[in-house]
């Protein structure tokens, strides 16, 4: 069990300033988040897009912006729990215990969540059927591309996954891809590339067309695309791979037991504490009267949670209001000398 | 004041009064009008708020960004006449526009 003052749930931009918030006020935080990496939806959906309108930043993209807050929460070497899930949260001795997929287990007086619209997950094929082939022969991800070897294979999506995997495995597989238009949205160089291969009849590309149904019985043999004028083509494969982005799901958040208004959790403005004390809801998953999903307004929600996160943690100790410019106490818990 | 009519999955449907200036996706969340989730609040950054526009329609509307339709890609099941329901601005030009909702969003 690891023991900690705070247990941050997300690890995008709100998460991340909610570290130097609670690091500031000498406290420490463990972050769960379901990406690969930090950075949350400013790195999942806009890394490379600008966004204006973050106080004293005239531009910056979401990954610059990923990057400034990593750097900034550096001296307080926090431990980051990435490709993990939180599932089920539990009351022990006024404690907060929260599980995660992986089986890891927090025990902290506070959690906040910084989720933003819950936890990215591969949109699937809406196919009924694709269901029993899922995990067999209908992919959302490739862990081993030596599965594929020699095999057929359906490649669906436009985006830049679809199109490296389908260069990838034209070299050691009969790939097809397929997308719902003529545009691609992954980067023109590969696209570039896969059309030269398609000419030398070395992979096939259909566009205009979107999956219609699956045939076969304990393996796919084979699936069906239609395009808009119905025609119909049949396609025999052996694997399916699905590229069709990533969709927010609340996940398990939602059976905490915390008052919810649609897919948010309700918070008081004071300290963006939830209907139970000590879990706090903060950013893109918060709302109250007049709430704004700004990365700014994720920014003072962490800064006023904090300070009720130190009077969970520090009973015995008396909250002090205090400038980074001037207390000498925040500049050594910073790693700066003191000026 | 445009009408804006909102068909759900299985046809029914609701016309309601949507301020011009509004999108057609605030027009029915305001109005607490299902299938119609908008997670991202209107950013273009996921697609949840996705209507299939009635064929009539399809010519009347702006045609979609790069950005909305490489959106659209990751909908659920996305056709010809969809639309991200966030990018359509409610002016006189849409009064009587007619959307429907897909199955479900996520």
């Amino acid at each position: 069990m690891i023991k900690t003052d705070v247990v941050i749930v997300g690890a995008g931009p709100v998460g991340l300033f909610t570290v130097h918030q609670l690091g500031i006020k000498g406290l420490k935080a463990e972050v769960i988040d379901n990406l690969d990496k930090a950075g949350g939806q400013c790195i999942e959906l806009y890394p490379d897009k600008p966004i204006y309108d973050i106080p004293a930043i005239p531009e910056c993209t979401g990954k610059e912006l990923t990057e400034n807050l990593l750097k900034q929460i550096k001296p307080f070497k926090t431990n980051f729990h990435l490709n993990d899930r939180v599932q089920e949260v539990s009351n022990e001795n006024n404690n907060w215990v929260v599980k995660t997929n992986k089986n890891k287990v927090f025990s902290a007086p506070n959690i906040i969540i910084a989720g933003g619209v819950g936890s990215f997950e591969p949109r699937k094929i809406s196919l009924k059927e694709s269901e029993k082939y899922e995990g067999k022969n209908i992919f959302y991800s490739v862990s081993d591309k030596n599965k594929f070897k020699g095999k057929k294979v359906v490649i669906f999506g436009g985006g830049d996954s679809a199109l490296d995997w389908t260069l990838e495995l034209s070299k050691i597989s009969n790939v097809t891809l397929i997308h719902r238009r003529d545009e691609f949205r992954g980067a023109p160089y590969t696209l570039n590339k896969i059309k030269k291969l398609e000419k030398a009849g070395k992979l096939q590309v259909k566009t205009k067309y979107q999956i219609s149904s699956i045939e076969g019985d304990v393996n796919i043999k084979s699936i069906t695309i239609k395009n808009d004028e119905e025609k119909t083509i049949k396609i025999d494969t052996d694997y399916v791979l699905g590229f069709f982005g990533l969709i927010m799901q609340l996940g398990p958040i939602a059976e905490w037991g915390l008052n919810m208004n649609k897919k948010t959790i309700s918070v008081n403005t004071e300290n963006f504490q939830t209907n139970k004390k000590g879990i706090f809801a903060i950013g893109d998953i918060c709302s109250y009267p007049g709430k704004e999903r700004l990365i700014l307004s994720g920014f003072h929600e962490a800064a006023l949670a904090s300070v009720e996160c130190f009077k969970r943690a520090r009973p015995n100790e008396k909250y002090r209001f205090q400038f980074t410019t001037s207390s000498k106490e925040i500049q050594e818990r910073l790693g700066r000398k003191p000026k | 004041m445009s009408k804006i009519t909102y068909i759900d999955s299985s046809g029914n449907s609701k016309t309601i009064d949507v301020a011009n200036g509004l999108s057609v996706m605030e027009g029915a969340i305001q109005n607490n009008i299902p299938g119609i989730d908008a997670d991202c609040g209107g950013g273009m950054a996921c697609a949840t708020c996705h209507v299939y526009v009635k064929e009539e329609w399809l010519n009347k509307l702006d045609k979609p960004e790069d950005a909305e339709q490489d959106m659209i890609d990751m909908a659920f099941e996305p056709k010809k006449n969809s639309r991200l329901s966030c990018q359509l601005i409610v002016s006189d030009k849409l009064d009587g526009l007619i959307v429907t909702t897909p199955s479900k969003q996520t």
